[in-house]
């Protein structure tokens, strides 16, 4: 590649962007603030996950989102690595709360089709139990044992919650 | 001081001994635990699938220690978080709480906005403060070196938490630590995340972020790590050996829960406090009390 020349796969096309997809993400919960980012970096400067992989980027994702590229961030992996730690959201001078604008991100993929797996197990495990991980028999037995007071195995309530919010037909594939 | 304990998804099946020392320091210093079966996961994990599935759970579980009366005690960071947000929402937002009470109806719950969530480590250091936690040690860590490590979401985002502590300079761990005569270490990394959230996606970033952590706790000469946080036990404990084994390093780095800190403080036996039962034996560093 010729020096100041741009690969293919990362030329911004302007006619395929999307300029509603911003709107749209200030409609999500926590996505509200998105369009105030002046792209100052300070995200991307403290971010843990960046520091080791300059795949995720925060100020780049932001701008991405606004810009109107719309595919490339919900199908993207990125999106998936923010570990939630809140550094970007503590400092960013705009108040964009990037930490809950990467959730709405992650909301709209999900609703898009693209939910991760890992994220997807999680769901699923909690729809089933109540809970991240099961409380079986034997844990219930060890909990016991040291005195401690024995759990449900399963939440019937939260299994309700999953099919009136829509979340229990997102999960199966068949869309809210 | 009467709490609903909240165990959340992780300490009931991975941190039993984070839980026996949490019940029994907090009943010696005064703090009275309820237990609600019927709470579930807080909400946090699927915050980021689905936003409205997070708020109700966080909703349904608030509404069950109303119903006791009770606000709520967490042991893990981001039932903390998850939870103290929805609390906060749901008291200011009047059109949002209408909302959810509409979908808590359908499974016969109703929230009116007035429970509140504290970790127990801001419990230990606001409720039952540093001079009674001084007054109750018996057997002070004069020969522990211990870093505390706070993870993210026990203080971030700041504004929920009532600024009690500095998301940039935090401070309450160290000084609970050194409230039981142990010294508080201080290094470079403390305020950096442990990259739990993310170890289902990219195993080796997680195992990275971690691992920053370790070699920099060990070159300040720490005896133990302080956590607060299951999640954050699960990468600096349950993952050390995985940790050394990836990238060739040694640490044999023993992690307590503050509780047991306290707890060996206040000269509560070893056993009680589930000290055998952590992912990495603190041999070592009980030899030097007893």
């Amino acid at each position: 590649m010729e020096s100041g020349a741009c690969a293919e796969k990362d030329r911004v096309v302007v006619t395929v962007l999307d300029p509603r997809f911003k709107y749209e993400i200030a409609s999500e919960p926590g996505g509200e603030n998105i369009k105030y980012c002046f792209q100052c970096g300070t995200c991307t400067s403290g971010c843990p996950v960046s520091e080791l992989d300059s795949k995720y980027n925060p100020r780049r994702i932001i701008r991405m989102a606004i810009l109107g590229m719309r595919e490339r961030v919900l199908a993207s992996d990125f999106i998936w690595l923010c570990s939630t730690c809140y550094t970007c959201y503590e400092r960013c001078p705009q108040d964009v709360r990037i930490t809950e604008v990467m959730n709405a991100l992650k909301n709209m993929a999900v609703r898009a089709g693209y939910i991760h797996p890992a994220f997807r197990a999680q769901a699923d495990l909690i729809g089933g139990h109540g809970r991240l991980y099961e409380v079986d028999e034997f844990t219930n037995e060890k909990r016991a044992e040291l005195g401690l007071p024995t759990l449900p195995a399963s939440s019937p309530e939260v299994a309700e919650i999953y099919g009136m919010t829509g979340l229990a037909s997102l999960l199966s594939g068949k869309g809210a | 001081m009467k709490y609903a304990i909240f165990l959340g998804c992780t300490v009931p099946v991975r941190n039993l001994s984070y839980e026996l020392s949490a019940r029994r320091v907090a009943g010696e210093l005064g703090i009275e635990f309820a237990d609600i079966p019927e709470f579930s996961c807080c909400g946090y994990p699927v915050k980021s699938v689905h936003h409205g599935t997070s708020l109700l759970l966080a909703a349904r579980n608030l509404a069950l220690a109303e119903e006791k009366g009770l606000d709520i005690c967490t042991l893990c960071s981001a039932c903390t978080s998850v939870l103290t947000e929805t609390s906060r929402e749901l008291a200011a937002n009047e059109a949002l709480l209408e909302k959810v009470n509409r979908s808590l109806r359908a499974i016969g719950r109703r929230y009116s906005g007035r429970v509140r969530v504290k970790h127990l480590a801001r419990v230990f250091y606001e409720d039952v403060g540093l001079e009674a936690i001084k007054k109750a040690v018996k057997r002070p860590l004069d020969a522990f070196r211990i870093a505390s490590h706070y993870g993210c979401h026990y203080l971030k985002p700041s504004e929920i938490y009532d600024h009690f502590d500095h998301p940039e300079v935090p401070q309450s761990l160290d000084r609970l630590v050194a409230a039981t005569g142990a010294e508080a270490v201080d290094y470079a990394t403390k305020k950096e995340c442990c990259g739990g959230a993310i170890l289902g996606v990219d195993e080796n970033i997680a195992l990275q972020m971690a691992r920053a952590k370790l070699d920099d706790i060990k070159a300040n000469e720490a005896d133990a790590i302080n956590l607060i946080c299951p999640f954050c036990s699960v990468m600096y404990g349950a993952n050390q050996r995985k940790i050394q084994a990836k990238y060739g390093t040694r640490y044999d780095l023993p992690i307590l829960y503050y509780p047991q800190i306290l707890g060996l403080a206040m000269g509560i036996d070893a056993e009680e406090l589930g000290l055998s039962q952590n992912p990495i034996k603190p041999k070592a560093l009980l030899a030097k009390i007893s």
